[in-house]
């Protein structure tokens, strides 16, 4: 496997900011007490060119900080992101324009004041990819690309509907020329029937551009659907990562199966309402989280190795490791189930 | 069959803006029986949290029900002044909202909080109602509920601050609960959990819940029966099972294709094309008409509503019948 994006034992933490007085006192060597969440943990990953890496899990599982990490909007704590060999980021800022992210929001992603186009040019322009002179013809093209008309690049982001603005972030995204998007819940904020029109255009996208793709979102039938693997994030730690029918068939972790089971499917075969399985609890907070294993209060295969031992991530086949002390067992009820 | 519980006939609510009168409801009809959960789906804008409030009796102005009829145990609710309504609101009928953060008064304790509710239908000494409150909160599935009636919302998670606005709409247990989107904002599992939990207190305490939400899974795996709505209209209803295996809108039938569950992983998705229309410059006719693919001239009147059995649907070409039965 060909590492194209190389995530090498990255973490991230967030702390308070320490007044002059307490930085003095870190310096002299002194405990000062900082509460500092621990948003990412040791994330390795590698990702090979043209594929789409899915990463889900539950709100405050560090997500979107890794996805904001691998994108060159935060700086890691510890560790590096680099994309063929050469970092990301270099002293705080972003090196390289070939990482691109469309979030989730585009309502609060475009400038309301800026005409769209404007908007769309902007980078290209800054960055040399083409000219003040020939921004109109250039941004129209991507406008056509994502399916926009291009006439509408004088008017401004209040004049479109959430998916058409949903299309000029991506535009925004791809006039830049990326080699890697990362796609921050792109549809979480969309309608039913205009989701499967975005997620059709990532579908398209993806195969037409050559695009390396990161995934974000809560949605599993949405990552399942447009990724070739899954990384499933709980607490900061990828618990679990693989091939997306691997992992959705056969959950090696039981956090993913727990994941997985609690979501509401459409149910159509059944005159009976279904019975769903739920997690119990609720994930603990970042800011003290359970020692050892972090799943272990919630999880129903837990032992007094998982309250002490942190799991390390063990390879259980070619493309799928995952993090438990016990996935030999849950892999055993998953292939029965 | 027996009573409804909650009658609604031809249900119109309009908007008197500036520029124009914008019909969010118009002309939704539907019966639910005590214990039973409606599932009310939909797109933003489709008019169903609308729906929701006009039931409650929470319009604001411009908004006002300019037609038809909800009956609560028999009482005509439409016709009521604020005041008797007010007696009501919270006892016969109450309604949980999608965001609990702003339905919950982050300066009062929760106790305080359940205690303003209860006084506002009952008068119970503070002991009984300390138990009352108490008593629903575990059976919404909060822990150590006695303890937790000192703490402010600020010290609950989402998913537990959600539970407390269930347990307060729960309090007077009231005939009917509107539920508008309770459960978008939370986690899966968290969501799954509460609507467990939701299944089972509608069974058991035989309060009937209108379930609005965006998601089909959801209601799914909730509802009983489902009523579908676009552009303020009710477009098909019937019981939820029958109408997602076999649907007859050709909107409804597009919702349940785009679903990414629907289609082979990394395969397009059926799309609707277009989006929903403006509630303001509505096309005469099927508001549907513009971005369905078996519209035609006849598309051009609004269709009546077909009943056939318990299911009904608005619409002149309807998907997966026999040719003969439609023509």
């Amino acid at each position: 496997m060909t590492a194209f994006l190389t995530i090498d034992n990255v973490s991230r933490l967030f702390g308070p900011n320490l007044s002059l007085g307490e930085k003095i006192a870190a310096r002299l060597g002194a405990a000062v007490e900082t509460r500092s969440v621990r948003a990412v943990s040791d994330v390795s990953l590698t990702i090979r060119k043209g594929e789409t890496l899915g990463l889900v899990g539950e709100s405050g599982c560090g997500k979107s900080t890794l996805g904001r990490l691998i994108a060159g909007i935060l700086q890691p704590t510890t560790g590096t992101v680099s994309l063929e060999g050469s970092p990301v980021m270099e002293g705080g800022t972003k090196v390289t324009t070939r990482v691109q992210t469309v979030f989730q929001d585009p309502f609060a992603s475009l400038d309301p004041r800026m005409k769209v186009g404007d908007t769309v040019s902007e980078g290209p322009i800054a960055h040399g990819l083409t000219t003040k002179s020939e921004a109109r013809r250039y941004v129209a093209g991507w406008f056509e690309r994502v399916g926009l008309d291009p006439v509408w690049v004088d008017r401004y982001p209040h004049q479109f509907s959430g998916g058409q603005r949903q299309r000029i972030a991506i535009a925004r995204a791809l006039a830049m020329q990326p080699d890697v998007l990362i796609c921050d819940e792109p549809v979480a904020s969309l309608d039913v029937s205009i989701q499967a029109q975005i997620i059709n255009l990532f579908l398209e996208l993806n195969r037409d551009l050559d695009l390396t793709c990161v995934f974000i979102s809560h949605d599993l039938s949405v990552v399942q659907h447009l990724s070739d693997r899954v990384a499933v994030m709980y607490l900061g730690r990828i618990v679990e990562l693989g091939p997306v029918a691997q992992v959705f068939g056969t959950p090696a972790h039981p956090y993913t199966a727990a994941l997985f089971g609690s979501v509401p499917k459409l149910v159509l075969d059944a005159d009976e309402l279904v019975r769903f399985d739920t997690i119990e609890g609720e994930v603990p907070s970042p800011l003290s989280p359970p020692s050892g294993c972090a799943y272990h209060p919630r999880c129903p295969l837990a032992t007094a190795t998982c309250s002490t031992t942190q799991p390390e991530t063990r390879t259980v086949s070619d493309l799928r490791s995952v993090a438990c002390h016990h996935y030999e067992a849950q892999l055993a009820t998953a292939a029965a189930e | 069959m027996t009573e409804p519980v909650l009658s609604v006939k031809n249900l119109s609510t309009h908007f008197f803006t500036r520029g124009g009168v914008v019909k969010a409801v118009d002309g939704v009809s539907f019966d639910l029986a005590r214990g039973e959960i409606m599932g009310l789906v939909g797109e933003s804008g489709s008019g169903k949290t609308v729906t929701g409030f006009s039931l409650i009796g929470l319009l604001d102005a411009p908004g006002r029900i300019v037609e038809g009829s909800v009956k609560l145990n028999g009482t005509e609710l439409t016709t009521l002044s604020e005041r008797a309504m007010r007696t009501r609101r919270g006892s016969e009928i109450s309604m949980i909202f999608q965001d609990p953060i702003a339905t919950l008064n982050p300066m009062l304790t929760i106790g305080q909080q359940m205690r303003l509710a209860i006084d506002a239908h009952e008068r119970l000494s503070p002991q009984a109602a300390e138990a009352r409150s108490a008593e629903l909160l575990t059976q919404v599935g909060i822990p150590s509920a006695k303890a937790r009636l000192r703490a402010y919302p600020h010290e609950f998670s989402g998913g537990m601050r959600q539970r407390v606005a269930i347990a307060i709409a729960l309090l007077h247990r009231p005939a009917v609960i509107v539920a508008d989107e309770p459960t978008t904002a939370l986690d899966v599992s968290i969501q799954a959990q509460i609507l467990f939990q939701m299944r089972d207190l509608a069974r058991e305490t035989g309060t009937a819940m209108i379930w609005i939400s965006h998601d089909l899974a959801v209601v799914s795996s909730l509802a009983s029966k489902l009523a579908v709505m676009y552009a303020g209209r009710i477009v098909e209803q019937g019981p939820t099972a029958t109408l997602l295996r076999d649907p007859r809108h050709p909107y409804t039938a597009g919702l349940i294709a785009s679903l990414p569950a629907m289609a082979k992983p990394g395969t397009p998705l059926t799309q609707i094309p277009g989006s929903t229309p403006s509630l303001l410059s509505l096309p005469p006719g099927c508001p549907f008409a513009p971005r369905c693919d078996r519209a035609d001239d006849i598309c051009k009147t609004a269709p009546e509503m077909t009943m056939q059995a318990n299911r009904g649907w608005r619409c002149f070409h309807p998907v997966g019948q026999d040719a003969g039965v439609s023509a």
